[in-house]
């Protein structure tokens, strides 16, 4: 149980306490994740004696568009893509909806969007400088890949090590249960170490490269990113997703953003391949090719 | 074999080998112990979790050397196995200045495994036909044809370091696919794979590139054959104690199916068996009449190792590709230059 939704059961028993009629007409409570009813839910045993997170897992929220409140928006060419390039509104992922930047932080945040359409490959040292990672086809990093709106798997069996597959760029990342130790490596999806804690899968990621976004508004880290994820089960349908952020290097606290992720239902789902390094090579090398004409 | 790759890298020929020999794994190096019991997952599936390393020296057809042998005896294992590995070492400075240069990508970056043969001393990894080499080619259609010349044109340029575009670079260096797409071939590094289990699936996660290829295991049907796939769909099922995979739904784009067999008729099916606590026989079919006389078959041994995955972030750090890009206008314009002066 996440403090926001202990929050929300006392608010609620207090106002049960004043007002029986008032409780039972608070139907927006049912919506929210993690919502009071499913609180005593105990997911079935998987292979491995903890609760069973096997499945397709997808996240119902506009947050890869902006994970702080947004308004529906123009796409960045509107004269080209019309409508299609909008992106819808979105109540925040984030608790309390403030990001707690440092100072100078927030005008990072702003240029990143401003020039997030921006690539410019020329140079190496400038490579990642601008431009959102995910129009580029990069590995997502966490928590973006678990709220990109793609469906993802969880394959938990007997071994020590539970697989996250997404069906973004097949991003995937190994979930090593118990590992001692710090992360070997510095890598997009970060090196992940798991643990149970009762109900609720608790990851641990560090060894994070800097350059991956948590939006295509522009929100960043730098590479001492630190995320806490807890995955609970709150019904057979979903869970409850919640992620606390900690970069000493770009924010002044941690912070913490939650959603529910709901079980996709169809009979024959599947991941499918969302490759996309085709999607993007003309943006990206397109400047570089031979063309008919004067070359450059 | 994604040949472009392997040119690249001046590596065309190096140690990729599969076999097939149905009798051979009956009664091969990778048969079954009689001490050993089958690992079962709670549910019952037979358990093939784990991290395993494909690497090997044996070559996937058997090479002259081997005097026509599918399986070697101790001594001359010894020698085949040495004269490969000095084949294949990139550690040695006697081939002259461009190999030397080329070969300062070396030993380091490389997978020590693959300067080993298979434990079963087979020559090839080619179990049939019994020669150990790929049957030969059917003749292709014009259509066909015309696609292949402009796939070579397309290499030949990427090799003289004149390539038009990314499209000239081939899956591989486009970061598009590696060894992740089925039959899985050895190659120079990160040969590693890490197998999960879970009720109804096997999922095999394979190093390059980053990607976990889900395989149910629940009987159900393929995906609509308008939907095609990089990786195909695999769909698997338990003979015994082997899981038998089954893959469609190929991509046709040009180099996208294994050997450019033609998506429509081509077929694979591999078969996974652990016959030991520290080894799987991976053997994969494949056939296709539009493009081989006849089906063939390969068995390569899977290893168990206590290496981890690590990513393998592609596509990310391509810099290489805008090198290559940039060193071709590079060569143009200077040829252009060039041509100026001497007129």
């Amino acid at each position: 149980m996440g403090d926001r939704w202990k929050g929300v059961t006392i608010a609620a028993g207090t106002a049960a306490l004043v007002s029986v009629f008032w409780w039972a007409s608070m139907p927006t409570v049912g919506q929210a994740p993690g919502a009071p009813q499913f609180t005593s839910y105990k997911a079935p045993r998987a292979s491995d004696g903890h609760p069973d997170l096997n499945g397709i897992w997808q996240a119902l929220t506009t947050a890869n568009w902006d994970i702080q409140d947004h308004e529906a928006q123009a796409g960045p060419r509107p004269e080209l893509m019309g409508a299609y390039g909008a992106g819808p509104a979105g109540q925040g992922v984030v608790e309390g909806n403030e990001i707690p930047y440092q100072a100078g932080a927030l005008a990072k945040r702003k240029e990143n969007f401003e020039k997030r359409m921006n690539v410019d490959l020329s140079h190496d040292a400038t490579w990642h400088e601008t431009g959102d990672p995910e129009l580029k086809c990069y590995l997502p990093g966490v928590p973006r890949a678990t709220y990109m709106p793609f469906p993802f798997q969880i394959v938990q069996g007997p071994g020590n090590d539970i697989l996250m597959a997404y069906e973004y760029a097949s991003a995937t990342r190994t979930i090593r249960m118990n590992w001692k130790g710090e992360a070997p490596i510095d890598s997009w999806m970060g090196w992940s170490r798991g643990r149970w804690e009762g109900e609720t899968l608790v990851v641990d990621v560090t060894g994070f490269r800097q350059e991956t976004w948590f939006d295509r508004a522009g929100n960043f880290h730098s590479d001492a990113l630190h995320v806490v994820e807890r995955y609970t089960p709150m019904s057979p349908y979903h869970l409850l997703y919640e992620a606390t952020i900690e970069d000493p290097k770009v924010f002044t606290r941690p912070w913490k953003m939650s959603m529910p992720l709901y079980r996709r239902m169809e009979g024959n789902v599947q991941l499918l391949e969302f490759k996309c390094v085709p999607f993007t090579e003309e943006l990206l090398f397109g400047p570089f090719a031979r063309r008919p004409g004067p070359q450059r | 074999m994604d040949r472009r790759f392997f040119t690249a890298f001046g590596l065309l020929g190096a140690g990729v080998a599969i076999v097939s020999l149905p009798a051979v794994i009956a009664q091969g190096p990778g048969s079954p112990t009689k001490t050993w019991i089958p690992a079962r997952t709670a549910w019952g599936d037979p358990d093939l979790q784990g991290i395993w390393n494909n690497a090997t020296s044996t070559p996937l057809q058997r090479p002259d050397q081997a005097g026509g042998k599918q399986v070697l005896t101790e001594e001359e294992a010894a020698e085949f196995a040495e004269d490969l590995a000095h084949g294949l070492t990139r550690d040695r400075r006697d081939g002259g200045a461009a190999v030397d240069v080329n070969r300062a990508y070396n030993e380091h970056w490389m997978d020590p495994k693959r300067l080993e043969i298979t434990a079963d001393k087979r020559t090839s990894l080619i179990v049939d036909p019994p020669d150990g080499r790929i049957p030969p080619l059917v003749p292709l259609t014009p259509e066909r044809e015309r696609r292949r010349l402009a796939l070579a044109e397309a290499t030949r340029r990427f090799n003289d370091g004149l390539p038009h575009s990314h499209l000239d670079g081939g899956m591989p260096m486009r970061c598009i696919i590696r060894t992740d797409r089925p039959p899985y071939l050895p190659i120079i590094y990160n040969n590693t794979f890490q197998v999960f289990q879970s009720p109804g699936y096997v999922v095999i996660q394979v190093e390059m590139i980053h990607s976990a290829r889900v395989i149910p295991v629940d009987g159900r049907p393929h995906i609509g054959k308008t939907l095609r796939q990089w990786l195909g769909d695999a769909r698997g099922r338990w003979e015994g104690r082997t899981l038998v995979v089954e893959t469609t739904n190929f991509r046709g784009d040009d180099g996208a199916v294994y050997g450019n067999a033609d998506p429509e008729t081509f077929r694979i099916v591999e078969r996974f068996t652990r016959v030991d606590a520290n080894t799987i026989d991976y053997t994969f079919t494949v056939e296709d009449p539009r493009t081989w006389t006849r089906p063939w078959t390969a068995t390569i041994p899977w290893n168990k190792t206590e290496d981890q995955l690590y990513e393998y972030a592609c596509h990310e750090d391509n810099y290489d590709m805008v090198h290559l890009l940039a060193g071709g206008r590079a060569r143009e314009k200077a040829a252009e230059e060039a041509a100026k002066k001497a007129r």
